[in-house]
């Protein structure tokens, strides 16, 4: 002590001051430091425990032990090949060129991330492709020492060879349920692209052969509903977080020629290398096409437009989300706007189908709200990015990869919060990115626009998730282990009728409506609902 | 540095720049250790410049570290800077904290500029704070306000047997 005295012998008090004038600085810029990030905490923490929402990713899907699966391949186009990928078989030249890509540009970890998936014990052992080139190259990178991969000439051949358990259907739409009834008839176990199917009868036959083959697995690819965050919008939705949602709106914004279905012409492209008989199946007999055959999405022959390809899967997302099942009515317009190259579907397109009588719970009155619009807005002339929208009266739902919800200015549900000023509608109330470790109520401007980069990812057990991996997976695992994939008969029956609705209204120029007690579109005496969707022009005019 | 060399005026134009500095250091500090959601990783990705070593940086093995020693950097430059003690030290930590945001993103025509509340051009405020940082390298002026100041009269007057 008496040293501590000597030190601060010589010092003015004035002197002292100056020297610890710091620490009260220090500790004030500490104290409101601490004081602010506790009260954002707090805050945070009131608004998830008010909201309740459980954010969880799927579970995952059963082992894939047990003998390997057989499995047949019909039709090894842009999207069989990719199909195939995501079941783990990539070709000789992908893997090549993904070799290239990778040593030029160290970030591009498309074969790493190809290598690393899970092995998902299946054989390729048949295909079915009619253009000469699809099939060889099938043949040449998918067979081994001990299994060769058959090449069969129809699909009929296919499901009688005894050498297929399941099978892969990627096909132009017209051929998707005429092979999907006789691989089911079959025993075979079904994954088939969208849209399930290409006419209106045809959904019907389908759904009943499935029914009739309660043992056959069978999926339609919409691999959205593997979208990590669906449980938890699910969850959101439940607890009436968003009020009545009343109008939901879903786009698709493409603005390019491979976006518009124009896609390449194989060089070998020819009557020798395509069986085009077998191509035309049941659409009408028109001479060797080459365009027809690699723009097939084109023409209502063989294609199905926006709403068949690519509504659906807009749709089906919605659907899995709020069950709302097979619209009233719908209503569509649009035109060849874009690309005037010959086609005769649309490529702008708007659809509206109404739910009278559906509701996701009310914060107000009983009986003031009821119905919902969910609105399917397409142009292959832009690609701005619009986002889908879930409007309900007490918060709005942004549905992409993350999750991001609003709360309205004139919500009941949240008035009193509002007018506390601890909700800004301005501010997310919740956001939920299924890839990042923390979920937040509310997030900086920075972290935001580091989120939306995407670079704020994680992996899933190191692995990047891929949907449609995880689709075929769930389909592979049920055929296994037992139980129902997500995407079965009863959705891919309400996908393929609200969309033959869509595409009947844009053809037949008026509103569409559904019969729930009967089960049937309804038409006016002495139409032809499939005549006029198949019809191969691109309106028809109604009697 | 002696004080004595400068003009009251001057001596209080450099403490209070210390103080600035000081308490923008603390501040950025204190708030990311409070906030364990808080990380570099995006920054670092997301880094315009020097991609392959920021990416480093962000890397599983690497990016807790680089968390917790830019939190600890930043409080103890600020805290340094406050109360007036290692300003030589604490400058030159600073400025190597700087450096490295300012490298990551730097404001050069033609590289992708994030999130900013201005309008930057080569020169940023990241710069201009490493521009003050040297400045109190060279005038620490500690000797007028700050626990320095106690250190040094400590050594100009030992205490007394």
């Amino acid at each position: 002590m008496k040293n501590d005295d000597n030190l601060f012998s010589s010092w003015s008090r004035r002197d002292l001051l100056k020297s610890l004038a710091g620490i009260p600085v220090l500790g004030t810029v500490w104290f409101a430091g601490a004081k602010l990030t506790g009260d954002a905490k707090r805050e945070k923490q009131f608004l998830l425990e008010t909201l309740n929402i459980k954010a969880a990713p799927p579970p995952a899907t059963g082992p894939m032990s047990g003998n390997p699966i057989r499995l047949g391949i019909i039709g090894f186009g842009i999207r069989g090949e990719q199909l195939c990928r995501a079941l783990g078989f990539a070709t000789k030249e992908w893997i090549a060129n993904m070799k290239e890509a990778a040593e030029k540009n160290p970030n591009d970890t498309r074969l790493k991330e190809f290598l690393a998936q899970e092995n998902l014990n299946i054989k390729i052992t048949a295909v079915c492709d009619i253009f000469d080139v699809n099939a060889e190259r099938v043949i040449d990178s998918f067979s081994t020492p001990e299994n060769k991969v058959t090449r069969f000439a129809t699909h009929t051949e296919m499901f009688s060879s005894g050498q297929v358990d399941a099978v892969v259907i990627a096909t132009p739409d017209h051929w998707h349920a005429p092979m999907a009834i006789e691989a089911v008839n079959a025993g075979i176990h079904v994954y088939v692209e969208k849209p399930m199917t290409h006419n209106v009868s045809e959904t019907y036959s389908l759904r009943d052969a499935v029914r009739n083959n309660p043992k056959v697995v069978f999926q339609v690819g919409h691999q959205h509903r593997q979208t990590q965050s669906f449980l938890t919008a699910m969850d959101i939705i439940a607890k009436k977080t968003l009020g009545h949602v009343s109008l939901v709106t879903t786009n698709t914004n493409r603005n390019d020629d491979n976006g518009a279905w124009q896609y390449d012409i194989h060089e070998k492209a020819s009557p020798e290398t395509i069986n085009w008989d077998q191509f035309l199946g049941n659409a009408p007999k028109v001479p060797f096409n080459k365009e027809h055959f690699f723009r097939w999405r084109k023409w209502w022959a063989y294609g199905s437009g926006l709403s068949g390809d690519l509504l659906t899967h807009d749709y089906d997302r919605i659907n899995c989300l709020l069950k709302m099942g097979i619209p009233a009515s719908v209503t569509a317009s649009g035109g060849i706007y874009t690309h005037n190259d010959g086609r005769n579907v649309p490529d702008v397109m708007q659809v509206n189908m109404e739910f009278p009588d559906y509701s996701t719970g009310s914060s107000q009155e009983p009986g003031k709200e009821k119905g919902m619009t969910f609105v399917y807005s397409a142009t292959l002339g832009n690609q701005f990015d619009r986002g889908t929208h879930l409007m309900g009266h007490d918060a709005t739902m942004d549905l992409g990869n993350m999750i991001t919800i609003y709360a309205d200015a004139r919500s009941t549900r949240y008035a009193d919060l509002i007018k506390e000023k601890r909700i800004d509608p301005m501010v997310p109330i919740y956001q939920y990115n299924p890839m990042a470790n923390a979920t937040d109520a509310v997030t900086s401007a920075t972290a935001k626009y580091f989120a939306n980069k995407g670079l704020l990812w994680t992996y899933r057990d190191g692995k990047r998730v891929d949907s449609t991996f995880l689709h075929m997976r769930e389909w592979l695992s049920c055929i296994r282990n037992g139980g129902t994939p997500s995407c079965s008969i009863v959705e891919g029956f309400q996908e393929a009728i609200s969309a033959h609705m869509a595409g009947l209204s844009y053809k037949l120029g008026r509103r569409i409506e559904w019969d729930a007690a009967s089960e049937k579109i309804i038409a006016k005496p002495g139409e032809d609902l499939d005549a006029a969707l198949l019809a191969n022009q691109e309106k028809v005019v109604s009697v | 540095m002696k004080s004595s060399h400068f003009t009251t005026g001057q001596n209080n134009s450099l403490i209070l720049l210390r103080i600035l500095i000081g308490w923008h250091f603390l501040y950025e500090g204190v708030l990311k250790m409070y906030n364990p959601a808080w990380t570099a990783k995006g920054y670092l990705l997301s880094a315009s410049f020097f991609k392959p070593f920021f990416a480093w940086l962000a890397g599983d093995t690497m990016i807790s570290i680089v968390d917790t020693l830019n939190i600890v950097g930043l409080v103890a430059v600020g805290a340094a800077l406050i109360i007036g003690l290692k300003i030589r030290w604490a400058a030159i930590g600073g400025i190597a904290l700087l450096a490295l945001y300012y490298v990551a993103h730097p404001p050069f025509p033609g590289l992708e500029q994030g999130p900013a509340e201005g309008s930057y051009w080569i020169v940023n405020k990241n710069l201009i704070e490493i521009g003050a940082l040297v400045v109190l390298y060279q005038f620490p002026a500690y000797a007028a306000f700050g626990l320095e100041r106690f250190f040094s009269r400590k050594k100009a007057e030992p205490a007394h047997g």
